[in-house]
């Protein structure tokens, strides 16, 4: 079977192809991972100005009450997960996590208040099933709607409000996790000041068919460069982001990920709204007693990337096994290797020499604090 | 003599020894190269052995060694910058000299004709 036949096509397709995009399969979808500048002048110049991410073949979800009050939304989600939704003000968008009954997490998520609904950005590979997921769990409560019409794109990078401000001046009064609708060129678009760069930025929903027109205005733009699939991988590495199904999944809770900052305190033991979500009594006892191993950074000491999959050890013989890297590669901002896993409890003070199994070789890695640069969030 | 492998590697031969690097093909495929391994200076290598790791930002892979023989001499100077590669891949980026086993072996490469075809 041919499967590039079955790959899908976001609404920025062509002109993706057009910039010279190396498509690739991803999560169903022929995506660019990388132009012509490739992945390193892209991460690089997203830090030093802006770039423009398709990142379209992510799930738009909108949740609407079929009682019309947005609260009875609000408190169907939070069933979903561990966060508080309840609280969320008009406007304002906050990072979740669906969450099963073994506090595993089936897909991380954002969820904006758009005052009369909430709307929903889930990962590409996910998308369909945290649909299925939702209709059977709230969908008597909320009407859900699956935005196939509408493209997403991410401009991230210290030069991203200057550019977007030459297309709509109030976006200068937004701060970080700010959403709000706004014309763009005549388009309708829901914009949040967030991303997954750990750069200051916007994540930008555009209506298919004006999508092209947007991004050839914002690329127009000196400072703006179209940056790959590979270079968000980098970025996001170097910011210390999880990927969903590299770095957390079905067998990694929250507070093993090092996610709790995500679970407010009405969540959580003694909270006003404790509890009520899939897998709540162990996320929640692990809040408390911490897991027996987590989620931490790990900084190389040579030039040799240390990728998914190699084995963390505490001896330079590799026999005393305490972990696996579950994301590496090179940092282009580091200017040298980065790497996330999971050790065991023992091993996961910053600092802590460990030995990371690379082709037959253990390496010296140490655990290291995330984020590895700077995040420039504007607050 | 410039001859080819379908593993994206070419040779120059000269005097039994093989100058081997990867193609400009390769170089573009792979992207910005950040770490290079070579093998070390002495080491016999059968045809289609890793005998060299090459990491972009993205990905790692194995640099094969084109035909049986001994590592004569490596390129210490795309290990200290692997950009070197990406910048003159079939010059200034070679990788190491092989000291062929046999070189007749050499024969059932392709010539740079017959690569350009592979290639497209």
């Amino acid at each position: 079977m041919d499967g590039s036949s079955e790959l899908k096509k976001t609404p920025l397709h062509a002109l993706n192809v057009s910039l010279g995009g190396r498509m690739v399969p991803f999560a169903g979808y022929e995506m660019p991972v990388q132009y012509t500048a490739g992945v390193m002048k892209e991460h690089l110049h997203t830090r030093a100005a802006a770039g423009l991410f398709d990142v379209s073949h992510m799930g738009q979800v909108t949740v609407r009450a079929r009682s019309g009050d947005n609260a009875d939304a609000a408190r169907a989600l939070e069933t979903l997960v561990p966060v508080d939704v309840v609280d969320l003000g008009e406007g304002r968008q906050r990072y979740a996590l669906f969450t099963n009954d073994e506090g595993g997490i089936l897909d991380d998520l954002m969820i904006a208040n758009r005052g009369d609904h909430f709307y929903v950005v889930v990962n590409a590979a996910c998308k369909d099933q945290d649909f299925a997921h939702m209709q059977a769990k709230i969908g008597d409560v909320c009407e859900l709607t699956l935005h196939d019409d509408r493209a997403l794109v991410a401009l991230q990078g210290p030069r991203a409000e200057s550019v977007l401000a030459e297309l709509w001046a109030d976006v200068s009064s937004m701060r970080f996790m700010d959403v709000r609708a706004c014309d763009l060129h005549d388009a309708d678009c829901i914009v949040s000041r967030s991303g997954y760069t750990g750069e200051d930025g916007f994540e930008i929903s555009i209506p298919a068919h004006l999508a092209e027109t947007v991004c050839r205005r914002l690329l127009d733009h000196p400072d703006v460069l179209p940056i790959g699939l590979g270079a968000r991988d980098s970025l996001r590495l170097e910011a210390g982001l999880c990927l969903y199904g590299n770095d957390i999944d079905t067998c990694t809770t929250p507070v093993e990920g090092a996610l709790e900052w995500a679970i407010q305190k009405v969540r959580r033991k003694g909270g006003e709204r404790e509890g009520g979500f899939p897998g709540a009594a162990i996320i929640l006892d692990q809040l408390e007693t911490g897991a027996a191993r987590r989620r931490v950074g790990l900084r190389a000491e040579g030039r040799a990337p240390v990728r998914a999959g190699a084995v963390l050890a505490t001896d330079p013989e590799g026999e005393n096994v305490v972990g696996t890297v579950t994301s590496g590669g090179f940092g282009p901002n580091i200017d040298g290797p980065v790497a996330m896993g999971y050790v065991t409890k023992a091993a996961i003070a910053p600092g802590t020499q460990l030995y990371a199994g690379v082709r037959g070789k253990f390496l010296p890695v140490t655990v290291a604090a995330m984020p590895f640069v700077k995040n420039t969030f504007k607050r | 003599m410039l001859k080819f492998t379908e593993e994206h590697e070419w040779l120059k031969i000269e005097g039994g020894v093989a100058t081997v690097g990867i193609t400009v093909h390769a170089a573009e495929q792979l992207g910005d190269l950040v770490f290079v391994e070579l093998p070390e200076v002495g080491a016999t290598f059968s045809k289609g052995g890793d005998a060299a790791t090459v990491e972009s930002v993205k990905a790692a892979s194995d640099v094969y060694c084109p035909l049986d023989g001994e590592i004569v001499e490596v390129n210490e100077a795309i290990t200290a910058d692997p950009s070197l590669v990406n910048g003159d891949p079939q010059g200034a980026g070679w990788f190491f000299k092989l000291k062929l086993a046999n070189v007749a072996d050499a024969d059932g490469l392709m010539d740079e004709a017959a690569y350009k075809e592979l290639v497209g």
